[in-house]
């Protein structure tokens, strides 16, 4: 009995580090719109967005659920603090230049699709239905972010300069995603959730071949952040809060 | 409706060529794109459809300031696909434009260095988050209204955009009124924010269908092209008539103390907007036409390398295509 309850809470904070981080990707890729260098951009952008505030409904639902205390998507996103946020530091990134919004995007695309694969295959039938689900949309944001990628690394040497300096800024915030901590470790060794350390080889494989074609260089030996899937954060996250949850936090009564 | 008081153009032509012209238009036949039509028709319809895809893409400045403190993650989604859906809309409408001989990026600087115009509407400010209903319920409701009747405009390209979008705007007046609904149902303060966001939006509404043209030569020649179809106080009265119910439904108030039910005329009597206000809005003077220029200036100009960078790449791969043949 014991172990259930634990594996439940276990699952909670899994379920809470996948929707956190869809949450501030879509939050965060939110903020472009309406400023984007093209109109197919702002399209673009807009769309997955949408694709990854969807995501959200579905992996911050599913925690409610498993926690069991009454807590639907929209309290777990609109009502908690920093530090019990889940997501990845990479995605609360400033969104930078349109080449660092798109970097960050590309660094992320190219784990979140093998770990949603990964996920597809979850004993847990709700966790595979979301993964498929989520899949087929991200699977074409992979796409996507890759092929301008390649095209802006090899393009001008200003597109170059500007990619590269994206690549070095955001490669610090990479390592996290693929590093196990004993929840990742449990998790997987219940069957329900895949560990992140068995991404690394699939995601490497993406980003060199990707990077190679667009004439870019990740850097070597660098450092890397930590932190934010288990709730400390940059300072960047609690402005995105305030923003975010300012009316469900000034109103707290009201219906929307 | 995003255009507003749109100048026809002067036509000085072949009389029996411009003859035959206007009898396939009085046919209800479509014009396309490669077949002959005067000068005037082809620079109006360029100034029109320019003016309204203009519209669409610095409409997503207002909507856009809330998307990021939508107060619920599905009000979030719904916003970011109509705002999604709207820069669609520009696209479709650039493309209609680009079959009469004139780019994207012509059009882009025209509005970027002023010569072209968007709707006034959108040189008000969102301040409460009921403002993202009432640009749904009214700016969207009276666009609808021009758009709705321009299904059937002359020009094909142009008409079939519009039975697209109407589409598209039909679901997003709804998705405004929802969120009134919810507003005025709600709490006090959500209830002040509706009425609020109604007295701000009320009369800039009705400006959306441009001072009265009733004795315009040229709404009178575009008329006669089917490029407009109705008369500005036409749709404004049509849309007052039917905007005013759905207020009363709500329980908020038009901010108007004349507006009453004309029996005789089977319609409402309204305040007209103060157009004093409305020249200074066109003329850049309204409370955002600084803000929202900027935005869209400084979106070109930061995306300048982006757009680069994607032709020299293009450039790149068509010449190795080139050097392996």
């Amino acid at each position: 009995m014991e172990t259930v309850v634990d594996l439940d809470a276990m699952l909670f904070e899994g379920l809470c580090r996948m929707g956190d981080t869809t949450l501030v990707l879509g939050h965060r890729v939110s903020e472009w719109c309406g400023h984007a260098p093209v109109l197919e951009e702002d399209i673009a952008l807009a769309n997955m967005a949408l694709d990854l505030i969807g995501q959200t409904q579905l992996w911050l639902g599913l925690a409610g659920e498993v926690e069991g205390k009454g807590r639907d998507a929209d309290m777990l996103a609109f009502r908690r603090d920093a530090w019990e946020f889940r997501n990845l530091l990479l995605v609360e990134r400033p969104n930078g230049d349109f080449g660092q919004t798109l970097m960050r995007q590309f660094l992320f695309d190219a784990w979140h699709q093998p770990m949603l694969k990964a996920l597809e295959g979850s004993n847990d039938p709700r966790i595979a239905e979301i993964a498929a689900k989520a899949g087929r949309e991200v699977a074409y944001h992979l796409e996507r972010s890759a092929d301008l990628v390649i095209r802006l690394g090899d393009g001008t040497a200003e597109s170059h300069k500007r990619m590269q300096t994206a690549l070095d800024r955001l490669w610090p915030y990479t390592g996290e995603m693929m590093t196990s901590d004993a929840t990742d470790r449990a998790l997987s060794e219940a069957g329900v959730m895949a560990a992140p350390d068995t991404i690394r080889p699939q995601w490497e494989a993406v980003v060199g071949e990707v990077l190679g074609e667009a004439t870019l260089k990740a850097p070597e030996g660098a450092y890397m952040h930590k932190g934010g899937k288990q709730g400390t954060h940059s300072e960047h996250l609690g402005h995105m809060l305030a923003t975010m949850q300012w009316l469900q936090r000034a109103y707290p009564d009201a219906k929307w | 409706m995003y255009a507003q008081m749109v100048k026809s153009e002067a036509t000085n032509e072949d009389p029996e060529k411009l003859a035959a012209f206007q009898a396939r238009i009085d046919a209800g036949e479509k014009i396309e794109p490669k077949e002959w039509m005067p000068e005037g028709y082809r620079k109006t319809l360029i100034r029109q459809i320019g003016q309204h895809a203009h519209s669409e893409i610095v409409g997503q400045l207002p909507e856009g300031n809330w998307i990021t403190r939508a107060p619920t993650l599905e009000r979030m989604a719904i916003l970011l696909a109509k705002v999604q859906d709207e820069a669609g809309h520009g696209l479709y409408l650039y493309c209609a434009a680009e079959t009469l001989g004139v780019s994207r990026d012509e059009l882009t600087e025209a509005l970027l260095s002023g010569k072209m115009k968007y709707s006034s509407i959108f040189n008000y400010p969102t301040l409460n988050w009921a403002d993202i209903g009432a640009v749904g319920w009214l700016v969207d409701g009276a666009a609808i209204m021009n758009q709705v009747p321009l299904q059937r405009t002359s020009f094909g390209p142009y008409s079939r955009a519009m039975i697209r979008i109407c589409k598209e705007e039909s679901f997003h007046q709804r998705q405004g009124y929802d969120i009134m609904m919810k507003m005025a149902q709600g709490t006090p303060e959500q209830k002040a924010m509706a009425q609020d966001a109604l007295n701000r939006f009320w009369y800039p509404s009705l400006m959306m269908f441009g001072p009265s043209d009733k004795d315009s030569v040229h709404s009178a020649q575009s008329m006669a092209w089917k490029i407009k179809i109705n008369t500005n106080d036409e749709l404004r009265q049509k849309f007052v008539d039917q905007t005013v119910p759905q207020a009363e439904y709500l329980g908020l108030t038009i901010p108007d103390p004349e507006l009453r039910w004309n029996e005789e005329k089977g319609g409402y009597d309204f305040s007209e907007p103060d157009w004093s206000e409305f020249f200074e809005v066109i003329k850049g003077n309204g409370p955002c036409n600084a803000e929202r220029m900027e935005a869209r200036q400084k979106a070109w100009d930061d995306g300048a390398w982006f757009r680069e960078g994607l032709m020299a790449h293009a450039r790149k791969r068509a010449a190795a295509k080139v050097a392996a043949e």
